[in-house]
């Protein structure tokens, strides 16, 4: 009689009283969205905390479409305030957004992000093209014999692809179709390499899906091997076994240049400059979207803003190249400074 | 008669010894079984504990610092808007120059100021801002040191390999060396690990925040989780009609009990996210998806103990007069607690070691503050270990074989309590 009831009820209005006090407010910045961006936005965020009269801002980790969900659900402070994102956002997003109330939303790019294709130290460097590595990846590829018909991708050895390169077996660690740099990847190396061949390039514009299936198909016969969102895991993998090759973000590779290196690619040599400069082609911009709508609720918004862009951290020699995001030319910093104050002054 | 006597004996013989050997050979493989077992949990701890113990020293560096009001840029002003602006870094690199005159230029200043962590420009702001007179003045301060002198001292850096295939430069090199043959650089024991949290650079990141925000979340889920499970198992045991209905939810539990966790991550979400309006990434939210978790475990455990309590204690407090509760609650369940108790901490144990149902509801996400309250965005130890195994910078690797040491001892200390209380409330029937 003495101990039951008491412990049935203490819990439950618990509960209660903590459900009541929970949602009354939020005084520190949520962020959520792409992995890729997730450590400078951390970076930012922490130096934000230690520098200002704010909170440190809460960041999560969600990948690029599932971040943008979060967001566009809706105004409010149950909802974040900025994502993160490793490709621009696409119109059907925008409307999602418009839908649910979500309607100012301002976008800054802040910087650029390299794709490499890296190779163990122990092994020698591999000169890839872009053609090379769609007829070594692609689920399919022009036959030999007939140039006109496609034919499930017969490639086992990368002198098969081309006689310049080693008669080592095809085998490629990468990301799963779930991650933004494998997007970002068959855009800009796939989608590139198959227009090689006039067989696909004539469906691209006629038979736009088609173009997409047959370019953005990877092999699912063991030549590339999906690895999971885990790039330390990729490193470790190269180590073990030097004939592979790993493809992932260009800031895992500068802070393990002591076991792997990146393979040239259409003769560029992935470096914080030559992707800097563009002259490296498979790099993408990064952005950040954030919701107009909270600017002058949540406390710091414009801070941290202000910090994000500021010269300290996207600035040529900020703190974020040395985490390896590669900083956009000076004028063009200019320009995203410029554009966000003017959308920040129209409120 | 003699004859068929012998014949049993010679056949009884002949079996005895085969049955022997049988015993003998399961015998093996049982023992071979917990070899097999012992060994691989010794590599994994030894692989852990190897990889791990480096992370708990930490390279700290010692300069003369020279509050030098030019350096600092404030010509004169002490308004609190000023020194919160100043350049504090400047001084660590004016420090260094003063220390290494090669260090010279945008470059040489930049290489230099690499070899210290910059959690010290903070700490230098601190001091002013807690002090202003202090300027003008200089002292003997020590700092945390850059993650890769760090990785370098503790040997993870080779210094054969070509410069540019290593993060420090033979200059940089040349700078560690003469600060350690003057013991101004050293290996100390690694306080900030235990007292910070989460932080972008790997020397300054500590377990504090992943180890307080999964003490809230396991105290939700022990308050919530106890009380309900064993009401629910002392009622289906002892007052429950033995009925379809029983008989469906006894399915149910037992069903529950198996569901993957992110199930319950994805229930959390749509329950108490979306519908209760409860915020993100808080300890509360994530102790009651645990409890949800947890509940068939400590139910399924609960109503065993209890059924294992003899009938003979029941009848003769029903036959002394109590009443059912009576017996339920002053009886049934005192006797059956050492059985309720091993369910919970195994409840617990595993909720602990959950990282699945808290990614659905925010939980896996980069916190610097450690929290404080129930409501708090934080995070917990398991996540802690995947965010860092994650992060590109190498000296995050010693950090998460760290913070998998520190989540062992919790579990060791969780367990270890389990064992006690077990032993006060044993009773012998």
């Amino acid at each position: 009689m003495k101990t039951i009831p008491p412990l049935l009820i203490c819990p439950l209005l618990w509960l209660a009283a903590t459900t009541a006090a929970a949602q009354s407010g939020r005084d520190y910045i949520t962020v959520v969205g792409s992995s890729t961006v997730y450590p400078f936005t951390t970076t930012v965020a922490e130096q934000f905390g230690k520098t200002g009269k704010f909170k440190t801002p809460k960041v999560e980790s969600t990948g690029t479409g599932g971040g943008i969900k979060l967001f566009c659900a809706g105004v409010g402070v149950g909802h974040p305030d900025i994502v993160d994102a490793s490709r621009a956002i696409t119109a059907g997003e925008i409307e999602s957004c418009n839908k649910a109330g979500v309607r100012e939303v301002i976008e800054v790019k802040i910087g650029y992000d390299g794709i490499v294709v890296a190779g163990s130290n122990k092994s020698p460097v591999m000169k890839l093209s872009r053609r090379d590595l769609f007829l070594a990846l692609a689920r399919q590829v022009p036959d030999p014999a007939n140039p006109q018909k496609l034919i499930a991708n017969p490639y086992k050895t990368w002198n098969q692809v081309n006689p310049e390169l080693p008669a080592e077996k095809i085998e490629v660690l990468g990301p799963p179709p779930t991650s933004g740099t494998r997007d970002a990847f068959t855009e800009l190396v796939m989608e590139n390499g198959c227009t090689n061949f006039p067989v696909i390039k004539a469906l691209q514009g006629s038979d736009e899906p088609n173009f997409k299936r047959v370019c953005d198909s990877l092999r699912e016969d063991g030549a590339y091997i999906e690895a999971g969102e885990n790039d330390n895991l990729i490193v470790q993998k190269l180590q073990a076994s030097p004939k592979i090759l790993g493809i992932f973000g260009y800031s895992f590779m500068e802070e393990n240049l002591s076991v792997i290196h990146g393979s040239p690619i259409e003769g560029v040599v992935p470096t914080f400059d030559s992707i800097a400069s563009g002259q490296y082609v498979v790099s993408r911009p990064l952005f950040i979207y954030v919701k107009g709508a909270h600017m002058d609720v949540i406390p710091g918004m414009r801070q941290f803003l202000a910090e994000y862009v500021s010269q300290r951290s996207m600035g040529e020699e900020g703190y974020l190249a040395d985490k390896g995001l590669i900083p956009m030319p000076a004028a063009e910093v200019t320009a995203v400074r410029a554009s966000l104050q003017s959308k920040l002054e129209k409120k | 008669m003699s004859n068929s006597v012998q014949q049993t004996q010679a056949r009884v013989a002949a079996s005895l010894r085969r049955r022997y050997r049988a015993e003998r050979r399961f015998k093996l493989y049982g023992l071979l079984a917990v070899l097999l077992g012992v060994s691989f949990v010794l590599f994994l701890f030894g692989a852990i504990i190897a990889q791990g113990a480096a992370a708990f020293r930490q390279a700290q560096v010692t300069l003369d610092i020279q509050y030098n009001e030019d350096v600092l840029g404030l010509a004169g002003e002490r308004t609190p808007e000023a020194l919160a602006t100043a350049d504090y870094a400047a001084l660590v690199r004016e420090a260094l120059r003063a220390r290494f005159p090669d260090a010279q230029g945008r470059e040489g200043g930049r290489a230099a100021l690499r070899l210290v962590s910059n959690s010290a420009a903070h700490e230098l702001q601190r001091r002013v801002e807690v002090d202003p007179s202090r300027i003008g003045t200089g002292e003997r301060l020590t700092f945390l040191a850059g993650a890769d002198v760090d990785q370098f001292l503790k040997g993870k850096i080779d210094r054969t390999l070509p410069e540019d295939q290593r993060p420090l430069s033979d200059q940089q090199i040349a700078w560690i060396d003469a600060l350690r043959e003057d013991g101004a650089l050293r290996l100390a024991f690694n306080r900030g690990f235990f007292t910070n949290g989460d932080s972008r650079e790997p020397e300054q990141a500590g377990v504090l925040g992943a180890l307080a925000g999964s003490m809230y979340t396991l105290l939700v889920t022990l308050v919530l989780s106890f009380p309900i499970g064993v009401a629910a198992a002392a009622y289906l045991e002892e007052f429950a009609p033995r009925n379809r209905w029983t008989d469906l939810i006894e399915v149910n539990i037992n069903n529950l009990a198996a569901v993957p966790s992110i199930v319950f991550g994805l229930l959390g979400l749509a329950l108490f996210l979306n519908f209760f309006g409860l915020p993100r990434s808080a300890p509360l939210v994530g102790g009651l998806v645990l409890t949800l978790l947890t509940l068939p475990t400590i139910i399924i455990t609960s109503r065993a103990a209890i059924r294992a309590v003899p009938p003979s204690i029941r009848e003769a407090a029903l036959g002394m007069g109590a009443s059912n509760l009576q017996m339920v609650t002053d009886h049934v369940l005192p006797l059956a607690m050492p059985g309720i108790l091993t369910g919970a901490i195994i409840g617990l144990a595993r909720a602990l070691g959950e990282t699945a149902p808290l990614l659905m509801i925010g939980m896996v996400a980069f916190i610097v503050d450690v929290p404080r309250g129930f409501t708090d965005p934080s995070t917990v130890l398991p996540v802690q270990v995947f965010l860092w195994a994650d992060s590109p910078e190498r000296a995050f690797v010693e950090r998460t074989s760290a913070a998998i040491i520190v989540l062992l001892l919790f579990l060791l200390i969780v367990n270890a309590t389990a064992a006690v209380l077990r032993r006060r409330f044993e009773r012998r029937w």
